[in-house]
């Protein structure tokens, strides 16, 4: 039996091509092509092979390894995939990097962190020369469909793609719209406005903040570089200088301080996100701004206290422009690997457009291919309903990258992260801001030249 | 007699000293101390050689090591958080210290007494000393939360304000004493409660013949002869309070701000967010140093504590 399965006979093959020629008939014109594209692609030309996959510990993971046995009967290739809580796996990634014969084929990376890093390391092979090539890609992959923005984000300075961004994140502002409805108060238009609405819905004898987001070190960085793209500039200039001790980086910084100092919970100085998550789905917040990806607690009735009273809105415009800051992450293949085609195969599997629709469906974040949001089928099922995904939708339109795209980006978001910490202690601003750009600035120009 | 009188001739000659001595050292016997040689190379002088080498160049993982001679040492006393984590890590130690070894101190001589249900106590006591420090961590986390933990709520049972506890930086060490002291006073009052079991009756019963009372005979006679015991255990907390990094990094991270970052914390950051490996090889180097210097100061404190003991 076994035989016949690996060693089909040819009539057994007409027999098979028969049958799935009928299926294609009954089904839709999309499926009829998607399965004359699958009939066309030898997805089993490395059959018998094994690769091995490194991951970062999240649902989107999960969905991953949970397709394994779907892979393997596809490909005939077998998947050895661990997958390593976040900071642990990013580390373990630059040190196998380093020693240049990583112990995997295929790796997820934080694009937002670890981009530039990859690049100058030459962690990942160029997928480009894959993507065009048709005895290796499946037809139906489609490479087009992936978003322009996420694309342009996993792009590297010399035009080659060493990532699939398979995920993004947007940040945008969860607002609870009992207590928006409760005083008669309309979603912020600008990001000033924040500040205003804030402070109408802050109430601390209720134990109601008006605004909650990130003040630990670090962590706390994503959010004053997104209140910046407000001011149309990011961190850094396209030609890498630092734009931290700007009046716009200063602005920023203020209407941080403000948001969290006078309508933040208290103790939010030490807050991560997920302190801001759980003080927001107890109804103790009026307003979160955090990535979206982190919205599926908020509807599930077992956790959260606001199932069905969350508000999901787009960023809103800064004085001089209008961004959602993006995050993304991606998967490559590693230069050291010698199963590089066999890997390619894993991950156009894994970022079809199939998976990337199951992401959608599971809440496990954003998905990178355009096609996965027109799905009416996904939509109209989801808990999430209409305005989350027209948050989504709105907000990759205005997408921009909030963390600059430099080698230390971690020394850069500990430094700052002091220096938003000490301003939510009472200290100045601008001071802190220059003070962290003094300090940094070194650090920068140095792993330029290395 | 007659031996005692003719051993400094014997001292004064080497020639007449035992051959099972002189033996000891020849060159047939150096093959049984090898396996203990290599590992003792291995896993203790190379490790510190090489950090020692490292702590002299300029290295990030993914390039190549550039010899800088002494500029890292320069760097890092220069470094405001450097300094700032030294005395983090001072003030978190000597607290670390002295309230386990009070209290644990305390709760030994109350275990010592016989009282009902005393076993039971004991063993309930010594619970949190079982628990795994991440996981102790995770669960204070929780209970710190300002808004939802269960600490502000049980304080408000009783009319006390919500405290900010790990979320702000003048409390945050204090908080995270209170772990400590919560985790590791169950040890102290082991070790003290071991020497308290063998301590001798007579000297309490002179004491009260003579009219001592009971603070007299603590001060005078269980504290003096119970103090090697505690001096053990704060040679074994100082150097676990030094090593702190566990508990401290899952609570807070080194924050907020940087108003917890240890030595220990600030070294994490520099090896493994910062991969640098140099600069964090000086830091091990200098904090190694004072280790040994503590240690020493320790060990003769105890060794005296001994003395005053016989």
């Amino acid at each position: 039996m076994t035989d016949s399965i690996l060693k089909p006979s040819r009539r057994a093959l007409l027999r098979g091509a028969a049958a799935l020629g009928a299926a294609g008939a009954i089904g839709s014109p999309m499926v009829l092509r998607e399965a004359h594209a699958q009939a066309a692609f030898n997805w089993k030309r490395f059959a018998g092979t094994t690769i091995d996959v490194l991951l970062v510990k999240n649902p989107r993971s999960d969905l991953m390894q949970a397709a394994e046995k779907e892979f393997t009967e596809l490909t005939g290739i077998k998947v050895s995939a661990e997958q390593v809580p976040e900071q642990q796996q990013r580390q373990k990634a630059v040190i196998e990097f380093a020693s240049g014969k990583p112990s995997f084929d295929v790796s997820g990376i934080s694009l937002h962190v670890q981009k530039r890093m990859a690049a100058k390391g030459k962690w990942f092979e160029d997928l480009t020369p894959f993507i065009k090539d048709a005895s290796l890609t499946s037809p139906d992959f489609n490479f087009a469909d992936f978003g322009a923005g996420p694309v342009a984000y996993a792009r590297q300075s010399d035009g080659s793609l060493d990532t699939i961004p398979f995920f993004v994140d947007y940040w945008m502002i969860y607002y609870n719209k009992e207590l928006f409805d409760a005083k008669g108060v309309a979603y912020p238009k600008t990001m000033d406005e924040i500040a205003t609405v804030a402070a109408k819905l802050h109430d601390p004898a209720k134990g109601i903040a008006g605004f909650v987001s990130r003040g630990l070190k670090n962590a706390n960085v994503p959010v004053w570089a997104s209140l910046l793209l407000g001011q149309g500039i990011e961190t850094t200039s396209p030609d890498g200088k630092l734009l931290t001790d700007t009046p716009e980086a200063a602005w920023a910084g203020e209407l941080y301080k403000k948001l969290n100092k006078e309508t933040g919970p208290a103790g939010q100085v030490g807050f991560n996100w997920n302190e801001c998550q759980t003080t927001f789905m107890q109804g103790r917040a009026a307003m979160w701004l955090d990535g979206i990806g982190f919205a599926t607690p908020l509807e599930d009735p077992t956790k959260s206290r606001i199932v069905g009273k969350v508000g999901y809105g787009i960023t809103p415009p800064g004085p001089k422009a209008h961004h959602a800051g993006m995050f993304a992450d991606g998967m490559g293949i590693s230069r050291g690997s010698q199963k590089k085609q066999a890997a390619w195969l894993y991950l156009q599997f894994m970022t079809s457009k199939a998976q990337q629709i199951a992401m959608l469906k599971a809440g496990a974040g954003a998905p990178g291919r355009a096609s996965a949001y027109l799905d009416t089928e996904t939509i109209s099922q989801s808990k999430f309903g209409k305005q989350y995904f027209e948050c989504l939708l709105g907000s990759a339109k205005v997408a921009r990258a909030a963390l600059p795209q430099i080698v230390p980006v971690t020394e850069f978001r500990d430094v700052f992260g002091v220096a938003l910490t000490n301003a939510l202690g009472g200290a100045d601003v601008a001071a802190e801001l220059k003070k962290a750009t003094e300090t940094f600035a070194p650090v920068l120009v140095k792993s330029e030249q290395g | 007699m007659t031996n005692t009188t003719a051993m400094p001739a014997d001292l004064a000659t080497p020639k007449v000293l035992p051959a099972r001595h002189s033996a000891d050292f020849t060159p047939r016997y150096w093959l049984f101390s090898l396996p203990a040689v290599l590992v003792i190379l291995g896993v203790i002088v190379f490790p510190w050689l090489f950090t020692l080498y490292m702590s002299g160049h300029d290295w990030k993982i993914g390039g190549g090591p550039e010899f800088v001679g002494l500029q890292n040492f320069s760097e890092l006393f220069r470094d405001t958080r450097f300094l700032e984590s030294m005395g983090h890590t001072a003030y978190f130690t000597v607290l670390a210290v002295v309230l386990p070894i009070v209290f644990g101190t305390a709760a030994a001589l109350v275990f010592h007494r016989e009282f009902p249900f005393r076993g039971l106590l004991r063993t309930i006591f010594v619970m949190p000393m079982m628990a795994t420090p991440v996981a102790v961590a995770l669960v204070w986390t929780m209970m710190f939360h300002p808004q939802l933990g269960v600490l502000n709520y049980l304080l408000s049972l009783v009319g006390v304000g919500p405290q900010p506890w790990v979320y702000a930086p003048h409390t945050v060490i204090p908080t995270l004493i209170l772990v400590e002291v919560w985790h590791w006073t169950p040890l102290v009052m082991l070790i003290v409660l071991g020497g308290l079991a063998g301590l001798p009756k007579e000297p309490y019963e002179s004491a009260l013949i003579d009219g001592a009372n009971s603070w007299h005979m603590f001060r005078h006679i269980t504290l003096p002869l119970v103090w090697p015991f505690i001096m053990v255990a704060i040679v074994i907390r100082t150097i676990d309070a030094l090593k702190a990094f566990d508990t401290i990094f899952v609570i807070t991270q080194g924050g907020p701000g940087t108003a917890s970052e240890t030595l220990n914390i600030f070294l994490y950051l520099q090896a493994f967010q910062f991969y640098k490996i140099g600069y964090a090889s000086a830091v091990v180097v200098i904090f190694f140093v004072i280790i040994i210097m503590l240690s020493l100061l320790l060990l003769y404190a105890r060794q005296k504590s001994k003395w005053n003991a016989e």
